[in-house]
């Protein structure tokens, strides 16, 4: 019987030949992740269930990223329980201020994730990791601790969608668009419940930065994981830095789909998300005059070293507009660092931006970058709910690096054609 | 308690959990500090005028976007008593189930029932009466995986009593 990625990585992981969508199964998970926002409520259940220890110190990973460096008292309270836990575990995963990242660019860095692996987080958007061939998915407090306690989980397999995408992409447009173009072509609820699987031409040409924005944003088409299957560049990107031995897993030929969508994406431009759905997308150039007063670069969507070279070939030389506020954030220490060694960040503070420390920050309206009531801001992050950055009158637009770059410039959403 | 009964609140499609509770909120996760806020930015009035025991009717897509179990936590801390939507985004699903505050997929229930209309459900057969239309409407059966989930009282009771064997 053929199945799919996901099929077989879930099957191998309850101990079965072989699995169908729609059966409940119990999977053996390889890591457990939860965040300073999840974590104090997943900790606080699993002291409830009467264990003492984590079913594998090595294997729960705390990384404090939504409101650190902690925002005031409260947050420091919350970022104080994963600490303690994290000590009182002795779990070798836990990533303090100043050796962090954003979680979904952290994790993969680190060689935490490989292909093949089953992933559970205590945050939507763990589902970044099907870029590395992995089965990972977005679950909530209470189901990191049972995994916890347990090193399992329960999921019912999802039926898969294959998206199949043909063409070369032209300059300025990447993993971004493609994914921005795919919700707004199946809706917010286009892949409820389901795998998206992504393939074709397009995909093997894209790099892992722009597959893990793409993986990424599976959970704004309600999927249950998104996942692009292994290549040379998947096995290029994790050879030393795998943590654990991996596994490579391909869908058969004549595998099940739920759906299959066949994407020409050669004339596709930069796409642009306008308040307050992922999926109410249109190319750029249709965007109109849309005044902006904050542009954010950064977070577990495009905060990747390839996004912070997009940005900077954009803005050299330029200078940020006088009416808007540019905020940059490296999604890690490392790619931090490199941006500074290859004169990125010299770039974005000659043009006038503010470049931060690693934070989900403002992508979820937790701080360093609030919006006011009446504000717009372009942002390369992965919501644009009501009041998602903000007061519920602000409005936020999502994009790829290079517009938000060249919006920044202009004061206005603009594609970086109209800047070089 | 098998039957839960209270004035509807309407609300439409793909409501997000920033709508549920703003993250502006999260830097807490004390249930009643939660419910302050709950549907804030979808009804800034709401918290005020719900009454224990009231329900909750959505469109599609119900809870879609983050995995902050806060927002079933919010909801049921508010004194709500059930969900009843057209469908669920997959996270806030389990994580519902998980916390035990029962909810209902029902896309005819969804569309029928209007604001202020007194509704009964049963939450063991999932039959949803509006009281006010003299209507009856069915929700999607719940596996029964996870009706013992919700029978121990959510998750952590049954992974208690499973660890103890």
């Amino acid at each position: 019987m053929p199945m799919t990625i996901t099929e077989k990585i879930l099957a191998a992981h309850a101990g079965l030949d072989r699995v169908e969508p729609g059966q409940l199964i119990n999977v053996r998970v390889d890591l457990a992740l939860g965040n300073d926002i999840t974590a104090p409520v997943a900790i606080r259940e699993f002291q409830r269930i009467g264990v003492e220890k984590v079913f594998d110190r090595e294997r729960v990973v705390l990384v404090p990223d939504h409101f650190v460096p902690n925002k005031d008292i409260k947050s420091a309270e919350q970022a104080k329980i994963l600490r303690d836990f994290a000590r009182q575990q002795q779990l070798t995963h836990y990533y303090e201020v100043g050796r962090m990242g954003i979680e979904h660019c952290l994790l993969p860095e680190e060689g935490l994730v490989g292909p093949g692996d089953v992933v559970i987080g205590a945050d939507s958007h763990t589902c970044t990791y099907g870029a590395l061939g992995a089965f990972a998915t977005g679950v909530g407090s209470t189901d990191l601790a049972a995994a916890m306690a347990l090193g399992e989980l329960w999921l019912k397999v999802p039926e898969s969608i294959k998206f199949i995408y043909y063409g070369e992409l032209q300059p300025w447009v990447g993993g971004k668009d493609l994914i921005l173009y795919t919700i707004g072509q199946i809706g917010v609820d286009g892949a409820l419940y389901r795998a998206m699987e992504f393939t074709g031409p397009a995909i093997s040409a894209l790099s892992m930065d722009g597959r893990l924005t793409m993986a990424n944003m599976a959970v704004e088409a309600g999927a249950k994981n998104g996942i692009v299957p292994p290549d040379e560049i998947t096995l290029n990107y994790v050879r030393g830095r795998a943590k654990r031995p991996y596994r490579v897993y391909q869908s058969d030929p004549d595998a099940r789909y739920a759906a299959v969508y066949e994407f020409d994406v050669s004339k596709l431009e930069p796409q642009v998300a306008f308040p307050h759905l992922p999926s109410n997308v249109r190319p750029v150039s249709e965007a109109g005059h849309v005044e902006i007063q904050q542009v954010v670069i950064g977070s577990c969507t495009n905060g990747r070293l390839e996004d912070l070279r997009l940005a900077a070939r954009v803005l050299q030389g330029k200078k940020v507009h006088p009416d808007v506020r540019l905020i940059i954030i490296p999604g890690t220490q490392e790619i931090y660092r490199t941006a500074l060694k290859e004169g990125l960040v010299e770039i974005f503070i000659e043009a006038g931006a503010a470049v931060s420390t690693p934070t989900c920050g403002p992508c979820l309206g937790g701080h360093m970058g609030i919006l006011a009531a009446g504000e717009r801001c372009l942002a390369t992050t992965n919501r644009n709910f009501v009041g998602r950055m903000g007061h519920p009158e602000s409005e936020v637009y999502l994009c790829n690096p290079a517009v938000a770059a060249a919006s920044a410039i202009l004061g206005r959403i603009a594609a970086p054609q109209e800047v070089l | 308690m098998n039957q839960l009964r209270g004035k509807a609140w309407k609300f439409g499609d793909d409501i997000d959990t920033d709508a549920i509770i703003p993250a502006r909120y999260l830097n807490t996760s004390d249930p009643q500090e939660l419910a302050a806020h709950c549907m804030e930015d979808a009804d800034p009035s709401f918290a005020g005028k719900v009454q224990p025991g009231d329900i909750i009717v959505a469109g599609k897509n119900f809870g879609c976007g983050s995995s902050r179990e806060h927002a079933p936590i919010a909801i049921k801390a508010a004194g709500i008593s059930c969900v009843i939507a057209a469908s669920f985004a997959r996270i806030f699903y389990r994580n519902a189930f998980n916390i035990g505050l029962p909810i209902f997929e029902s896309p005819e229930a969804a569309a029928k029932i209007r604001e202020g209309d007194e509704v009964m459900v049963d939450v063991e057969s999932g039959t949803i009466t509006n009281l006010t239309r003299r209507e009856q409407y069915r929700a999607t059966p719940v596996p029964p995986f996870m009706q013992e989930i919700i029978a121990a009282g959510g998750l952590i009771n049954y992974v208690a009593r499973r660890l103890k064997g």
